[in-house]
């Protein structure tokens, strides 16, 4: 296996890009990771983007997207209708192979035109669930539902998550919902007061969808060190999915989770049986992070309190960034997370964390990610 | 002799219907149509070109690198990858790159009387292709280089949208010359750009105006 690292990440999010198109918004921020490393579009050996069709609500609308890159002369390009941390994936084994030691990888999503909740829909199965319109919001509170009822996890613990994540994003220039914007809702008691919105979730248990964008440059070996000062190292990375049928599955249970951290290395809560510093999930529902928690072998060792602090690690150990509670941007919250925690490990608050991707409904196809620090 | 393919065996026999839904009309097909609407935003550039198009106005920008003009705007110039922000005013006249005379109907465009000639029309001025219909014109006529201009809807008629034009009628001005028009144009002024015989903040030579 090649030593393969990210070298530059870039983010933009905002609640809703209300003059710009994906193109418009995606320019500063891919140039400003060609701009890190000093590279054009043409020095890249792999470029891979992650977007759907179905939130532009434009067939190829990822081709009008690659205005924002540069393809001539022209570029070895790939795009995958999924989140960018499979874009990011496909490019990673891309350099595993020795084909090629750079990569450009960038995903974005702009909720703000349709209702996301609803679009997600035509995700599932076309002929038996899509023809009913089960809107996000109203699956995942079917979830959830098993979740409290089966006793797996209760509303004061989905409410600490709600509360921590306020906390979290405080200092987050990138998120939209934090303590500024909430700032009598940072307590899982005074969340559990609030109205249900979907029973039994809460607003604050549902991801804010909002409109914005990710780029990040890995590099393979000797070509990351001379990239950037501090490389962050993808020690161990998989992606495992679920059965697509919802009812199939266990959904108390993402089994995909665990089998992905179980072949990027980690056992009981650590990686290689190291523990690591922090976290970032993606999980749009609160009581989903709680069964990610479960999955990765956390929840005894941290000894989740009713505050939702992290336990004895402390606030920053789940989601330091606020995780997607704090600002969901569709297709781009996967890559953004390993980009947040890359971001965190250079600026050395931390030097080995877990990234989380998802895709699918209620945890379907999940993909770990663990990041070192050199 | 060739075998005998068997029927599936589910097809073998009729269906069995419970007893309670006996006398049912059988589904045959399930229509599920799907809807989801969205609020289209045309973002900065295309905005500021159909407010300016509402006006009998044609805008395009200019790249920032080689001053290529582009039109209609899209913001970014989609061989580097860099934003544009600089707007050029362009005239409603220019020449045809390439076109086709279209034999048969389109569905839904009645009003399309046929043959009609679809053209790429390089504004004066402009380094890439405009679409547009060609009219007031024979198709036996019509030729890569030809000088034409707007045929406008009239002004009561004029709103933010790609329809205020009706076609382009030739101007019987002197044709640009075969290889200086569209795109071969501008592959001979990237020449030029690269030689450095041309100026990079010039643009279009293939103006007649010019030349």
């Amino acid at each position: 296996m090649r030593d393969i690292a990210i070298v530059a990440t870039s983010m933009v999010q905002t609640l809703a890009m209300d003059t710009d198109t994906e193109v418009e918004f995606m320019v500063p921020v891919i140039s400003d990771v060609k701009r890190q490393v000093s590279m054009e579009a043409q020095d890249f050996g792999f470029i891979c983007s992650g977007s759907s069709d179905f939130l532009a609500g434009q067939a190829f609308s990822f081709v009008h997207t690659l205005d924002a890159v540069g393809a001539v002369p022209p570029i070895s390009e790939s795009h995958v209708e999924m989140d960018g941390a499979w874009a990011l994936y496909e490019a990673w084994v891309k350099l595993q192979l020795g084909e090629v030691d750079t990569a450009l990888i960038y995903s974005y999503g702009k909720t703000s035109p349709g209702s996301l909740r609803d679009v997600l829909a035509t995700q599932l199965d076309p002929y038996y669930v899509t023809p009913l319109w089960p809107d996000a919001h109203s699956l995942a509170a079917l979830a959830a539902r098993i979740g409290l009822e089966s006793g797996q996890f209760t509303a004061t613990d989905m409410a600490a998550v709600a509360a921590r994540s306020l906390r979290n994003a405080t200092d987050n220039p990138l998120a939209v919902r934090s303590a500024k914007t909430h700032p009598n809702l940072t307590t899982a008691e005074n969340i559990l007061a609030e109205a249900e919105v979907v029973p039994p979730l809460r607003e604050l248990d549902c991801a804010i969808d909002v409109d914005g964008g990710v780029a990040v440059v890995i590099a393979a070996e000797d070509e990351a060190r001379r990239l950037c000062d501090r490389p962050v190292w993808i020690r161990g990375i998989d992606h495992r999915i679920d059965a697509q049928n919802i009812g199939a599955r266990d959904l108390t249970r993402s089994e995909s989770a665990a089998k992905a951290a179980a072949q990027a290395g980690m056992a009981n809560g650590c990686f290689n049986g190291e523990k690591l510093d922090f976290i970032e999930f993606y999980a749009p529902y609160s009581y989903q992070e709680l069964i990610l928690l479960s999955e990765l072998g956390l929840i005894d060792e941290l000894g989740l309190s009713a505050d939702g602090s992290g336990g004895a690690n402390g606030d920053d150990f789940i989601n330091p960034s606020g995780g997607v509670l704090a600002g969901h941007t569709m297709m781009g919250s996967g890559l953004m997370r390993l980009a947040e925690a890359s971001q965190r490990i250079s600026q050395g608050k931390g030097d080995r964390a877990l990234a989380h991707a998802t895709s699918g409904p209620l945890l379907q196809q999940n993909l770990i990610c663990v990041l070192e620090g050199e | 002799m060739s075998a005998k393919i068997p029927k599936p065996t589910a097809l073998a026999k009729p269906v069995q219907l419970p007893e309670r839904i006996a006398n049912v009309e059988q589904v045959r097909s399930v229509r599920t149509p799907i809807s989801l609407n969205y609020d289209f935003i045309p973002g900065q550039a295309a905005q500021a070109y159909l407010t300016a198009f509402g006006e009998k106005r044609i805008l395009g920008q200019r790249s920032p690198v080689d001053g290529a003009v582009f039109v209609p705007p899209r913001g970014v110039d989609p061989r580097f990858g860099v934003a544009t922000t600089e707007y050029v005013e362009l005239p409603d006249k220019g020449h045809i790159g390439s076109f086709c005379v279209t034999q048969v109907p389109i569905p839904g465009r009645d009003d399309l009387e046929l043959p009609y000639i679809s053209a790429w029309i390089f504004l004066d001025g402009a380094d890439i292709g405009f679409i547009g219909l060609v009219g007031e014109c024979d198709t036996a006529d019509c030729r890569i280089g030809m000088r034409v201009e707007a045929v406008w809807k009239d002004d009561d008629q004029i709103a933010q949208t790609a329809e205020n034009i009706k076609w382009w009628r030739p101007t019987g001005e002197p044709d640009v010359a075969f290889d200086q028009a569209g795109g071969r144009g501008f592959a001979a002024r990237q020449a030029a750009r690269a030689d450095g015989t041309g100026h990079a903040s010039q643009p279009n030579s293939a103006n007649p105006a010019s030349q």
